[in-house]
């Protein structure tokens, strides 16, 4: 387990009272009360507990109380392109959104392939302290795919994972010894896994819709041909290999088949792909905030994820978020960038969605925020076992929200679920015992 | 003249048009067709109107066309080129809206490499815009001068089988010719090698067929699309010679067409690679008829977006 906490400093005891405690990690779903101590770890859960002056009390009455919220796939674009989001306005997203960790991709300017950006990057969230940042290095220098990231001397400046995320590892041996160098320190290869020859110029999903627009398509294919080379390197290497943003059915199937034979993998799926499909994006006219990376699929493949989620195939949720400043999202369709916001829409497009609609229960969604994250790249959070960072999230399941982008604490505002009137949505996180209020912005 | 049967600012693509707005602008444009014969080829019906033709990517024989029918309108056209030019990839479409707002034009034409370019310009601006090509989604006009172009030999679209041959995948005139050929009771099969069709061709609702001979079968007008030789066509054929030979139209092939088929091409063709030169300049070729056409129904396009009133 990667230790994580020191990253966050605690600021004293807090009591969370009142609330309904759902801590899939322990299979509790019960109204006791969390006493966090001094040193910012959860110190118990009980009925009732009483506390004396100087220990903080957050009123969580009426409200879910649940391990902090993960996010392992996010883009803080800093360093390098601040004018679409900083490690600050992404930690306030973060916190916004319900979510007290998020582990923010490599692909910056410049790239974190190399110990000085790792520590920026630490530096930087440490001095804003509204979530935890846990960064990700390269897989490779440059991510060029060429020859391997200074993988070791990432991991002693706090990289949790490795992925050449939106640059996809082409050349089959480097992946291979990507895999196999990784298993020195445990962590997981993570891949966007695409082939770029079978993607070519596409800009959304080769099927119905996009032969109707004209659009050039992304293939289904080009994620199936990697995943399914990706788990043979990974059956054949021993290594732990993450599958980022699933989008196709096909693979589903593929890593449903290699966690049969016993192959160390895992994955992912974004809310966007567990609700929207192609028909989405014809029915926006090609608003360029439907645009990204896989792309929106079938209905079948939406379907697919959902089941593979439901039986355990895919591990967890994160939201790829993804911001673009706004000039960029004003070109057309197939001129703008891929990539949607989506640290403050996930937890209530989830529970509205999702949830409410039946399709999930509370605890299993909060399973897909919290401990699965935390298991699948080795985390020691996700959980409120007593001992352990006492990171807290607060949902109030009845609150109405309607997603307004000018709100966002976010820089950008690329979002395809503007206007949505959603039910549910998270009240305030707690890093280390300390409530972290985060409100979206005023109403203009 | 009276401009029956139409209503809208735009002409963005023949998916938004109703059966009667396609006849109204096929019935306009018969009563332009006859300028072309006149010894001065100049009516006065947009004088004082500007058009702007902007193209966002090369094209010569539809600007041409385009601009042709202006002057012969007395409206005054002004070319507006940006292939390759800055603009064509950083400006973004509000700043080019805003630019174009700012000039007053009463009719632009836009080609663009990308689908719905024209539209988002259309939705964000007052002025009558006319689709010219928007990627490999429509070509309004090519479909409505490929129809009036027929209807000189046919009575009717009406029970015709057409069939649209050569690279649908990368085709704008494949897209808006089924529209139309479908929404005025023609049968469509669109025809070609794998490579060159998208993967779920079935969505534009029409038969499909991957030979030839078999697409020609039983068929009243034959439609050829372009090879783009120079593009990623590489990927697709392995030669402009074997293209012609396993796909191209020749004198033996059209006889599976029923008898006086009609063989349109939207130009510019490539002899020897998806026709023959023989059928290109043979009798039942329309190809030059539908470059003439094109003048008279991009004139009755532009008089139902910006003639008559004021």
């Amino acid at each position: 387990m990667s230790s994580v906490s020191s990253v966050i400093r605690a600021s004293g005891a807090l009591l969370v009272r009142g609330g309904r405690v759902v801590d899939p990690s322990q299979g509790i779903d019960d109204e006791v009360d969390v006493l966090i101590g001094d040193d910012g770890r959860v110190e118990r859960l009980s009925g009732s507990i009483q506390v004396g002056e100087g220990v903080e009390v957050l009123d969580a009455a009426g409200l879910v109380v649940c391990p902090g919220l993960l996010d392992l796939h996010v883009h803080l674009r800093e360093p390098g392109q601040e004018y679409k989001e900083t490690i600050e306005s992404g930690s306030r997203a973060a916190a916004a959104g319900g979510f007290t960790t998020v582990a923010c991709m490599a692909n910056t300017v410049p790239v974190n392939d190399c110990r000085s950006v790792t520590e920026h990057i630490v530096r930087a969230a440490q001095r804003c302290g509204l979530a935890r940042v846990l960064p990700v290095g390269a897989i490779s220098k440059g991510l060029r795919g060429e020859e391997l990231a200074e993988m070791g001397d990432l991991v002693s400046a706090g990289v949790v994972a490795f992925s050449d995320d939106g640059r996809p590892v082409e050349h089959a041996e480097l992946m291979r010894r990507a895999l196999l160098y990784a298993r020195h320190f445990g962590l997981p290869v993570v891949q966007h896994a695409q082939d770029m020859t079978v993607t070519g110029d596409g800009a959304m999903h080769e099927g119905p819709s996009s032969t109707r627009l004209g659009v050039p398509g992304v293939p289904r294919l080009a994620e199936d041909l990697m995943v399914a080379r990706d788990l043979l390197l990974a059956e054949e290497t021993g290594g732990r290999y993450h599958v980022q943003h699933l989008s196709s059915g096909r693979s589903v199937e593929l890593i449903r088949e290699a966690k049969a034979r016993g192959v160390a993998v895992t994955c992912e799926v974004t809310p966007h792909h567990l609700l929207l499909t192609d028909r989405d994006v014809e029915e926006s006219g090609l608003d360029p905030n439907f645009k990204m990376n896989p792309p929106l699929r079938e209905s079948a493949d939406r379907d697919a994820l959902l089941a593979g989620l439901l039986d355990g195939t895919i591990d967890f949720i994160a939201s790829d978020h993804a911001p673009h400043h706004v000039d960029e999202k004003l070109l057309d369709f197939v001129a703008s960038p891929f990539g949607i916001v989506g640290l403050e829409t996930t937890v209530s497009l989830l529970l509205d969605r999702l949830v409410h609609a039946g399709k999930i229960e509370l605890g299993e969604m909060i399973r897909l925020l919290t401990s699965a994250p935390a298991k699948a790249f080795g985390l020691e959070l996700g959980s409120l076992r007593p001992g352990a960072p006492g990171d807290v999230t607060l949902l109030d399941l009845e609150r109405e929200v309607t997603v307004d982008p000018a709100r966002f604490q976010s820089k950008s505002r690329n979002t395809p679920f503007a206007g949505w009137r959603l039910r549910g949505a998270p009240v305030v996180t707690v890093l280390a015992g300390r409530p972290i209020r985060v409100e979206p912005r005023p109403e203009r | 003249m009276a401009k029956s049967g139409w209503q809208r600012k735009d002409l963005l693509g023949i998916a938004e048009l109703e059966r009667t707005e396609i006849e109204a602008v096929l019935a306009t444009a018969a009563s332009f067709h006859e300028v072309a014969t006149r010894p001065i080829k100049k009516v006065p019906t947009l004088r004082g109107k500007t058009v702007l033709n902007l193209f966002f990517e090369p094209s010569t024989r539809t600007r041409s066309s385009f601009e042709i029918a202006e002057k012969r309108m007395s409206a005054d056209a002004i070319n507006f080129s940006t292939a390759g030019s800055s603009l064509s990839k950083g400006e973004s479409l509000l700043d080019t809206t805003r630019n174009l707002q700012a000039m007053s034009p009463d009719v632009l034409v836009i080609r663009h490499a990308h689908p719905r370019v024209p539209h988002q310009l259309a939705a964000r601006l007052d002025t009558s815009v006319v689709n010219a090509g928007d990627g490999a989604h429509e070509h309004p006009t090519q479909a409505l001068l490929d129809a009036f172009t027929i209807l000189q030999h046919r009575e009717q679209l009406d029970g015709l089988r057409v069939a649209i041959l050569g690279d649908i995948e990368h085709s704008r005139v494949v897209r808006s010719n089924v529209l139309l050929l479908r929404k005025m009771g023609a049968s469509v099969v669109i025809g070609g090698p794998y490579t060159m069709m998208p993967r779920s061709a079935e969505a534009l609702g029409v038969d499909v067929a991957y030979s030839i001979d078999e697409a020609l079968e039983g068929a009243d007008v034959v439609m050829m699309l372009r090879v783009q030789t120079e593009r990623q066509s590489r990927m697709s054929i392995p030669s402009a010679d074997e293209y012609f030979a396993l796909f191209g139209l020749d004198r033996a092939r059209l006889r599976r067409a029923n008898e006086g088929a009609l063989v349109l091409h939207p130009g510019p063709i490539n002899r020897g690679v998806e026709i023959a030169s023989d059928v290109a300049d043979g009798r039942a070729s329309l190809i030059l008829e539908q470059v003439s056409s094109g003048v008279a129904v991009r004139m009755a396009v532009l008089y139902l977006l910006a003639g008559g009133a004021s």
